[in-house]
């Protein structure tokens, strides 16, 4: 246990630096964007006379030296204070806590389905290699990892809620429908298979081909064959012998992908119109509204390096020979 | 890997015989050859701006004047399609290669001179793909205000980490090769050894990962502008699926085709990439048997 808990720690102290290092960044953006902040703060404001531009300069400390302005900035940024939104009123923590729920569920059930979807097949095409299963699920796979997510989502929108009507399109419950308990739940759910599915098959197929590949490598080898030479059924040989050595580089790149998942989730949240952070990031895109923005990629890369510590677990937890990894 | 792939058959041999080997690969040349002949002959299919009204709005597919049909202002959906396969290929390719020179360079000095510069660029690598990198890519392109240069380098600044670990990887295991340990005996300097002696050693599985990083960046740009954040003044592929999400419901064909190009544009990519891999990787093709 000791050795995990080192390397769990040190992967901590990693994720604190990325995230301060992220926040750093941040601070150059907003001041490498071409405009004066104090500028662009009134025009957000509404007001924009000279006057008020020197009050707010003084007010946000724009009249102090760089390196005071940092200092301070990345105080505020350690106590969660991410700025203020003047377009939404709002502090730009509290808009993104209010979005948070939404793109968690979303992003962490399609995560879940692609990863056990692709790694099943995956394995079902690494053991029938060459035969015609293996080559459907390669062509869907080459296919998923070619096509735009958001337009797979509006084409699954055309299909299933256009042309069937079997599903909802947008937004996260039927407004106005007053459910309760368990038919709330499942008009819930309802409302996130089209997105979920949407955001999870680019993924599956990442995962698919990415399993097959390392099942390929594992499945000849020494230890394989002793398995088989003992007469272990064939399924034990596959989930035990095969699955848990070839699994470990998919929950690397898995572990890696987090972010593109999140990233996505702006895309799905926009076709599907469900109320996230994506969502939040679209608006702000459309309004130029630089702080939530800001305040979003700082966030998502939090969520990111939390997601990268739960990888290291399960990887820790699925390889007892971790050593501290380079 | 294809049926192709798997016969070591002796038949054609150098670089186009392993490339013609695999099939879908020599498809996805031809129909790329033609997203290019349309990209370069826009102008003459259609002379018209892409951004003007050609036609009645909301005209379906097969319609007289709009072959692949009209949008909501009445433009024409093939118009836009072979205008916009220029904005694809091009913010593609350039964005690539930017990718390319900052990935190769920070890789090929980390891989090269190890130790200390190492680490600090390999640190520097892990936090930018640790960043979610289509956030990234948003929050640039919206600050920087949308342009092609603000586009092709928000796309090159959130693509060129695997590139950089790959050259890395490259020129380590170069590095300590003794046709190095010859280049250094012989007082050649740091730089023509990376340059003359290194590089072009370790050009092949760059110009695969390129290949395929062409096609990611097209998926990006296409990201993008569906989100509005194209340059404003041209014609995308991806700003048209966008402009016409609203209308969905009414008008099938003006986010469909659009769609369709950029699937089979970036399908081409990737079975061009896998055939260039065939190709110059023949020890790691091999790998992938059966």
């Amino acid at each position: 246990m000791p050795r995990i808990a080192l390397f769990i720690s040190q992967r901590l102290v990693k994720a604190v630096f990325v995230v301060l290092a992220i926040a750093v960044f941040n601070f150059f953006l907003v001041h490498a964007a071409p405009g004066d902040p104090a500028a662009v703060m009134a025009g957000e404001a509404g007001a924009a006379d000279a006057q008020f531009v020197e009050q707010l300069r003084q007010q946000f400390g724009l009249d102090r030296p760089l390196y005071e302005q940092l200092g301070t900035y990345m105080s505020k940024v350690v106590q969660a204070d991410l700025g203020y939104s003047y377009r939404q009123q709002r502090p730009v923590f509290d808009l993104l806590m209010d979005r948070l729920p939404v793109t968690l569920s979303l992003t962490l059930t399609a995560f879940v389905l692609a990863l056990l979807g692709g790694v099943a097949l995956g394995t079902l095409a690494a053991m029938r290699a060459g035969t015609w299963s293996d080559t459907a699920i390669t062509v869907v796979g080459l296919t998923a990892y070619a096509t735009p997510i958001f337009w797979i989502g509006l084409m699954l929108i055309l299909l299933f809620s256009v042309n069937l009507g079997w599903l909802p399109a947008f937004g996260t419950e039927t407004i106005g429908a007053g459910y309760t308990g368990w038919d709330a739940f499942l008009d819930k759910a309802k409302h996130l298979v089209l997105p979920v599915t949407t955001l999870g098959l680019f993924y599956m197929a990442v995962y698919t081909r990415l399993t097959r590949a390392s099942i390929l490598e594992v499945r000849d080898m020494d230890f394989v064959k002793t398995a088989r030479a003992k007469g272990l059924p064939e399924w034990r040989i596959v989930s035990v012998h095969i699955l848990r050595n070839a699994i470990l580089p998919v929950i690397t790149v898995a572990g890696f992908q987090a972010g593109h998942l999140i990233g996505g989730s702006i895309l799905i949240e926009t076709v599907f119109a469900l109320p996230g952070i994506g969502r939040l990031a679209f608006e702000a895109v459309l309004q130029r509204d630089y702080q939530v923005l800001l305040g979003i990629f700082l966030l998502t890369s939090v969520v990111v390096v939390i997601f990268n510590l739960l990888t290291d677990l399960i990887y820790s937890l699925v390889d007892p020979r971790i050593e501290v990894a380079p | 890997m294809t049926a192709a792939a798997i016969t070591p058959a002796r038949k054609g041999s150098g670089f186009w015989g392993a490339f013609a080997r695999n099939k879908g690969a020599v498809i996805g040349l031809v129909f790329l050859a033609l997203v290019v002949l349309m990209a370069v002959f826009a102008d003459l299919l259609y002379p018209a701006s892409p951004w003007d009204m050609t036609a009645m709005p909301f005209q379906p597919p097969l319609s007289e004047d709009a072959l692949l049909g009209s949008d909501t202002l009445g433009r024409d959906i093939a118009s836009g399609i072979a205008h916009g396969a220029r904005v694809s290929l091009l913010i593609g390719l350039t964005s690539t290669a930017v990718a390319v020179l900052i990935g190769v360079f920070l890789g090929a000095v980390s891989g090269f001179y190890g130790g200390r510069v190492d680490d600090l660029v390999m640190r520097f690598t892990e936090l930018f793909q640790t960043i979610p990198n289509f956030v990234l890519a948003v929050v640039l392109v919206a600050i920087f205000t949308p342009s092609l240069t603000s586009i092709v380098l928000a796309i090159a600044i959130v693509s060129w980490p695997p590139l950089a670990r790959l050259a890395r990887g490259e020129f380590m295991s170069l590095r300590s090769r003794e046709f190095v340990h010859a280049a250094v005996t012989t007082g050649q300097s740091n730089l023509t050894i990376i340059w003359r002696q290194i590089l072009p050693n370790s050009l092949s599985p760059i110009i695969v990962s390129a290949s395929l990083m062409v096609a990611t960046a097209i998926l990006l740009e296409s990201s993008l502008s569906f989100l509005g954040l194209g340059d404003p003044n041209l014609m995308s592929w991806g700003y048209m699926v966008g402009a016409a999400r609203t209308v969905i419901r009414q008008a099938w064909w003006m986010s469909f085709f659009p769609g369709i190009a950029i699937l089979l544009t970036v399908l081409a990519l990737n079975l061009v990439g896998e055939g260039l891999n065939d190709a110059l990787n023949p020890k790691l093709a091999r790998k992938g048997r059966s």
